[in-house]
């Protein structure tokens, strides 16, 4: 079940692409030889703390900054006037952008310290530097800061209900932005003409990334060439330094970002935040290295959350369960200014996936976008999707149970069908390839579904309760091209760009502007291009993640890096063969076309002369035999945009069984069949959907953040807000489909969120099945004990039962479980 | 992550350590054991003192003995310390069943019994099973020793029975005499701290239950005894029946609006995890009695 | 008494540092030694991405002071491997893609070989429950409880199988132990700190 790794020296040549092999990432990884932004010493280097807002939302009349810039060891305190003299700026807007728009978009300032106002608990109020961290942090504890509270509201729901404070001058009730897709005309038609209608009010809560490495940069200023050094945890290089050009004022030329090791990202390292910008501004003043790193507390207070969604769905169904039509309205929470691509996450990345992987006919969606006072909400590992996922896979289970048919025949039954791809759906997206069935039969023989049913029956006489629950999601990933992206709001095309250069010895240098931060580049990358020329795997070398060195790029998010920056290198290497080809073709004295390039060798068709690629890239650089007016040299540079997006699907079931005296739910199994198209390594793969799981089991029973009426975070450490511990994952098994990606050189889809889009919904869907008998057909994620707990009692107590009484329950409420949904 | 500035001190000795209290007791002191509450506190603000008394290299303070029928843990004895000792499994077997359950494994290389129970965190795991254990716990100040029984030694959240100038040095637990102990814990998933945590010791005579004692952390301000769950046991034959009708008492002495109430849980579920974890620590009691029956 | 000098002896090397009360032993490894293979990824003593040996047990090096460690002995990741032979748990690790980002990985090794020493045949809820104390956020566990069953075979299997100590098994004491050792040995007990020309 679990997939062996290879050795790579073990491996032939010709089968290095899609082989299990180990990751040459891991012995610096496993030595401690690895290098974190917080690793990094630099000589005569500070280091910068933040003092952040204690309040939800506040006026600012005073800060006093005296005391702290009077410590022993503190050389600078910056506030917002400070920072905004020009000799500081420069000509920086010291605002931090948007990089997608909407036509609604009400667009708001968001200063990178804090005027005279702050909208979130960690809004950034003033900066310290000293010459350590235990004194940077003294100093911001010294600073005075007179506030004056303001109401404030945590989520959209109270933030757009007209009567809370408002958080930005130009944007009246809060609101962001409306926003809509499909055709709403229709769908009210599906639903007037329906047989069935389920109904489902949701909450996907808001999230906190808790990437194991904290967010931190070290900047490096050189007065005498005016070079700016970043070091930072990003999983965008490229795009950080554009956007920090323009926040800072320092051209992008002379500004190097850097992304050393990184641990891990989910999302929360993409955004372009106050702090890192800081501390570029302030090493660039003081004309001293610079270095800050987040605490995990000051992380939970300003690290981009996702999801935080409040959600009304329904879908219309006609008398044999054909699904007719969907339709939902969405308040989203975007926190207290616009993250960098806040706006695309509940929109086009949301709307777009609305029609999962069935096939209907009718579909209306509208997002009201909610200012309020948390942190900054952006993308979140699946950022749209998995909320899209969530209430579609809901939907169908209660619709399911509405229509009285089992939920896995009923999905298969409304499933686009296998000769309907590509399939336009009517959320504007075009599914590429997709054999929806092949997963979902692979899942039932898995769990043997019948044999499931029947323990099911004869474990509810003993009193136990088991649930099984399926997920047949969908993601798009790797959105594409930049021009439709640009339609839609972008800001910035959404191409990768590669950079593959043989030395004259004959290794190889790939350049990717994706920036990986855990997920393997480093060997899948060399895969890809070992492959594509025909060398050893151990002769690549791969490079991301500096601006320096990388000529541009994108980043590493949204499950784009295999499938965008992946064929961005096959581009390249494609390039490259060809500038070698007609090297070759010259010195072996014959017509390019007639010259074939098999297993590293060009070789002339119907002849046994043949040169080596590696001999090419000598001869190439030596220049003293090449073809009339070929420049020397052996390297190409390629920017790949898309045709479209790719579509992983797959379906993940959850088995558990639920205690309905404690609340306590156990897994008994989790099968994953994902297909994400051809898989450059398994392992990697395998990898990758057991953490997304785990992330989705996350959602499902154990993470949120909480804030109370003040918008203060109540789950703002480790000790409060439940990352999922080793004891709470159950072992999953994973198998596979494949249905290539029609579109991109390699033929992969993305497998980087598929867990975490797939997870939440399976398990829900698995614990209201074990609770049909009380007639539960929903709980809030997280699903805690107390929720469970209380969905039984609530039930049985509305159905006159007896709560605790599990016994009793099977024949009590059997009638009204037909009942389902709540329409 | 970063404490604010104190004056560090390290204590020799029970009576170097009181001298220091002493000297220091127009500041605000506190003293160091493993330091698995106190530091966490310090680094994310909640604490700050001035003045750090570290006693967990105290030597008299460490180690577990027994003498005659008592076991004594000495305060700064570490959790892992204990759960090595054969005979603390013997004679104190509702601690080491808590202790097995306790924090992590790391936090189990440091931390401290002693520093467990001076903290008195009403969510830690040792106060029941010194209630159930009978403990006395043997303070040492400038008087010299004095010694508190467990169902003294608790006042409330936070708050206990050792003076300003004086420290926790032992807890003397009367042999278990082959009573079974148990513990069952419904852990926070983020912190590991009991929503509630139910300690049992359970003797038999034959199938009847000779005696019993059940306590619960997590639940009220501070450790608390159920004596209804044990009345409605004693004397009964220790089964699934029996067990079910005493846990139904569990929260009937407890009032519910003194509950604890906070994130974690509601008072309402707390007493409904309280009726099931008394049950379950129960059960595991008498699956250990029928074990240990057929064993011999 | 703010400041104290105090002795640590870190992976073998013997090193005396002055420190102020309220240094943690984990910002004394990194920032006043350069061992910064050890991780900060929480103040609550939850995440245990810090955790090292103590004295042969594994901490949580962010929950400790430096100066109650004065004395001590602290192994650290950077002294797993032996003159670049992995110690068994860094070949696990790596064999069954234990580790994704890398930031966890020291501080679950650490706490690994710990419990690999008490139970060096752990079931996978043994080894679940062991590492209750470090939090991982890639790897969803399942590959991280593959890599120390992983270590477990061949730990049992030969090299340790008398129960011989982690630190033994890599050698941990060559550098202090062996004042002639060669330029290997050396470089490995030196002091790391970051390459400047690397940063820059």
């Amino acid at each position: 079940m679990s997939i062996e790794s290879l050795d790579p020296d073990d491996v032939d040549a010709a089968d290095i692409l899609g082989s299990a092999i180990e990751r040459r990432e891991d012995p610096a990884l496993i030595t401690g030889e690895a290098e974190y932004t917080d690793d990094i010493q630099l000589p005569e280097m500070l280091h910068m703390a933040i003092l952040r807002s204690q309040h939800g939302h506040a006026e600012i009349s005073d800060v006093d900054t005296g005391a702290a810039e009077e410590m022993d060891g503190v050389v600078a305190v910056y506030t917002h006037d400070d920072v905004a003299d020009e000799a500081v700026s420069r000509d920086g807007s010291l605002l931090i952008p948007t990089g997608w728009l909407l036509d609604s978009l009400r667009q708001v300032d968001h200063p990178v310290l804090a005027k005279d106002k702050v909208r979130y608990q960690g809004d950034a109020i003033a900066v310290v530097v000293a010459e350590d961290r235990y004194v940077a942090h003294d100093a911001t504890n010294a600073i005075d800061v007179d506030y004056e509270r303001l109401d404030a509201s945590a989520d959209p729901d109270a933030a757009l209900d007209g009567e809370a404070g408002q958080l930005h001058d130009d944007a009246e009730g809060n609101v962001a932005f409306d926003w809509e897709i499909g055709d709403e005309e229709r769908t009210e038609e599906a639903f007037d003409d329906a047989a069935h209608t389920v109904s489902l009010d949701l909450e996907n809560q808001l999230l906190i990334a808790n990437a194991m490495e904290p967010r931190a940069a070290v900047a490096d200023y050189h007065p005498g060439t005016d070079e700016l050094d970043v070091f930072m945890t990003s999983q965008n290089p490229h795009l950080h330094r554009l956007l920090m050009s323009g926040v800072i004022g320092h051209p992008e030329h002379k500004l190097r970002v850097k992304a050393p090791d990184v641990g891990g990202g989910f999302g929360c390292k993409i955004h372009h935040y106050a702090d890192e910008a800081l501390v570029a501004l302030v090493a660039r003043d003081l004309e001293r290295p610079v270095k800050w790193t987040s605490t995990r507390t000051e992380g939970y207070k300003t690290d981009a959350p996702g999801r935080g969604h409040v959600t009304t769905a329904e879908l219309a169904m006609d008398d044999d369960g054909n699904i007719t039509g969907l339709r939902v309205d969405t308040k989203a929470n975007l926190g207290a200014y616009l993250s960098t691509f806040a706006p695309a996450v509940p929109t086009y990345l949301y709307g777009t996936l609305l029609s999962g992987q069935y096939d209907i006919p009718a579909i209306h969606a509208s997002v009201t976008g909610a200012y309020t006072n948390v942190p900054p909400v952006d993308a979140y590992r699946g950022a749209g999707r998995p909320e899209a996922s969530f209430l579609v896979e809901r939907l169908a289970s209660l619709g399911a149970r509405e229509a009285g048919i089992d939920p896995a025949e009923f999905r298969k039954k409304n499933f686009v069908p296998d000769n309907a791809f590509p399939y336009q759906t009517q959320v504007a997206v075009e599914y590429d390839s997709g054999e929806y069935g092949k997963p979902m039969e692979k899942a039932l023989e898995t769990v043997d579904y019948d044999a499931f049913r029947e323990r099911q029956e004869e474990a509810r006489e003993e009193g136990r309760y088991l649930g099984i629950g399926f997920s047949c999601y969908i993601e798009a990933c790797g959105l594409a091209p930049s021009e439709l992206a640009g339609q839609l709001g972008a800001q910035a095309g959404l191409w990768e760009s590669s950079l593959v250069r043989f030395h004259p010895s004959g290794t190889v240098t790939a350049f990717c502007g994706t920036s990986g931060h855990g997920q393997g580049h480093g060997t899948t990358y060399a895969q890809i291009v070992a492959n594509e020329l025909g060398i050893p795997y151990e002769d690549v070398e791969v490079v991301e993640g500096d601006t320096d060195e990388i000529p541009q790029g994108m980043g590493t998010y949204g499950s784009r890096s295999a499938a965008v920056g992946g064929s961005a290198l096959v581009k390249s290497s494609q390039k490259l063969v060809e500038k070698a080809r007609e090297i070759a073709a010259h010195q072996l004295e014959a017509d390019p076309a007639d010259v074939e390039f098999e297993g590293g060798e060009f070789g002339v068709s119907g002849t046994d002369r043949s040169l080596g690629i590696k001999e090419i890239a000598q001869q190439s650089y030596l220049a003293h035999d090449m073809p009339d007016d070929m420049e020397p040299g052996l390297e190409a540079t390629s920017f790949y945009d898309p045709d479209n997006f790719v579509f992983p699907f797959g379906t993940h079931v959850a088995v558990v069984e639920v205690d309905p005296e404690s609340g306590e739910i156990e897994f008994e199994n989790y099968v994953a069949v994902d297909d994400v198209g051809n898989q450059i390594n398994p392992k990697i793969v395998e990898g990758q959907i057991h953490g997304g799981v785990a992330q989705g089991i996350g959602q499902a029973l154990y993470e949120g953040a909480v804030y109370d009426g003040n918008a203060q975070l109540l789950t703002g450490s480790m000790q409060d807000y439940a990352v999922p511990k080793s004891l709470h994952i159950p072992d999953m098994e994973t198998e596979s489909t494949v249905t290539p990606c029609p579109h991109n050189p390699l033929g992969v889809k993305g497998v980087g969120e598929a867990g975490t889009i797939a997870a939440p919904q399976a398990v829900v869907n698995a614990v209201t099945d074990a609770l049909e008998p009380f007639g539960v057909d929903t709980v809030e994620m997280p699903m805690t004990a107390e929720r469970v707990w209380n969905a039984v009692n609530e039930q049985a107590t509305a159905d006159g039962g007896d709560a605790a009484d599990a016994t009793d329950a099977d024949t009590a409420t059997d009638a009204d479980a037909d009942t389902g949904g709540e329409n | 992550m970063f404490p604010d500035e104190f004056d560090y001190h390290e204590a020799e000795s029970v009576s170097e350590a009181v001298d220091l209290l002493e000297a220091h007791a127009m500041e605000e002191t506190e003293l160091l054991a493993g330091g698995h509450s106190l530091l966490p506190a310090m680094k994310t603000g909640l604490s700050s003192p001035d003045v750090l008394i570290d006693i967990s290299g105290v030597d008299e303070l460490r180690g577990v003995s027994v003498d005659g029928d008592t076991l004594s843990v000495g305060a700064m004895t570490r959790y892992s310390e204990v759960l090595d000792d054969d005979a603390a499994h013997e004679h104190a077997p509702a601690l080491t069943a808590a202790i097995e359950q306790l924090g992590d494994r790391q936090v189990r290389n440091r931390g401290t019994v002693g520093g467990n129970l001076s903290h008195a965190d009403p969510a830690s795991d040792l106060p029941g099973p010194a209630l159930v254990s009978d403990a006395t716990l043997v303070v040492h100040g400038p008087d010299g020793e004095r010694s508190v029984p467990a169902e003294e030694f608790f006042f409330g959240m936070y708050a206990t029975d050792i003076g300003p100038s004086e420290l926790l040095v032992r807890v003397e637990l009367p042999s278990a005499d082959g009573a079974v102990g148990t513990y069952a814990k419904k852990p926070s998933p983020a912190s590991g701290y009991p929503m509630v945590g139910v300690s049992a010791l359970v003797a038999t005579d034959g199938d009847a239950v000779s005696s019993v004692r059940v306590a619960a952390n997590g639940v009220m301000d501070h450790g608390v005894r159920l004596e209804p769950v044990e009345d409605a046991l004693t004397g009964e034959t220790l089964g699934d029946d029996a067990i079910e009708a005493a846990a139904s008492y569990a929260a009937d002495d407890l009032d519910e609006a003194m509950m604890m109430d906070d994130l974690q849980a509601s008072a309402a579920f707390r007493a409904q995890l309280l009726e099931v974890y008394t049950k379950r620590a129960l059960q595991d009691a008498s699956e250990r009695v029928s074990a240990s029956a057929a064993a011999d | 008494m703010a400041e104290h000098d105090i002795t640590l002896t870190v992976n073998g090397t013997e090193h005396e540092l002055e420190v102020e009360s309220r240094t943690l032993l984990v910002h004394a490894l990194r920032d006043e030694l350069g061992y910064t293979g050890t991780n900060v990824g929480c103040e609550t003593s939850t995440c245990g991405a810090c955790t090292v040996h103590l004295d042969g047990d594994a901490v949580k090096s962010c929950t400790l002071l430096a100066v109650q460690a004065d004395g001590a002995t602290v192994d650290t990741v950077e002294g797993l491997a032996d003159h670049g032979e992995f110690h068994p748990i860094q070949t696990g690790f790596q064999e069954e893609h234990g580790l994704q980002c890398g930031y966890c990985t020291p501080g679950m090794m650490m706490t690994a070989t710990d419990l690999l020493e008490e139970n060096p045949d752990p079931s996978r809820e043994e080894i679940r429950e062991g590492l209750e104390g470090n939090l991982c956020r890639c790897t969803g566990y399942q590959n991280i409880v593959n890599a120390v069953e992983n270590a477990a075979e061949t730990m049992g299997s030969g090299a340790v199988a008398d129960g011989g100590s982690v630190e033994e098994l890599a050698g941990g004491d060559a550098c202090a132990s062996d004042p002639n050792a060669g330029a290997e040995t050396t470089d490995r007990c030196e002091v790391r700190w970051p390459d400047e020309g690397e940063s820059e």
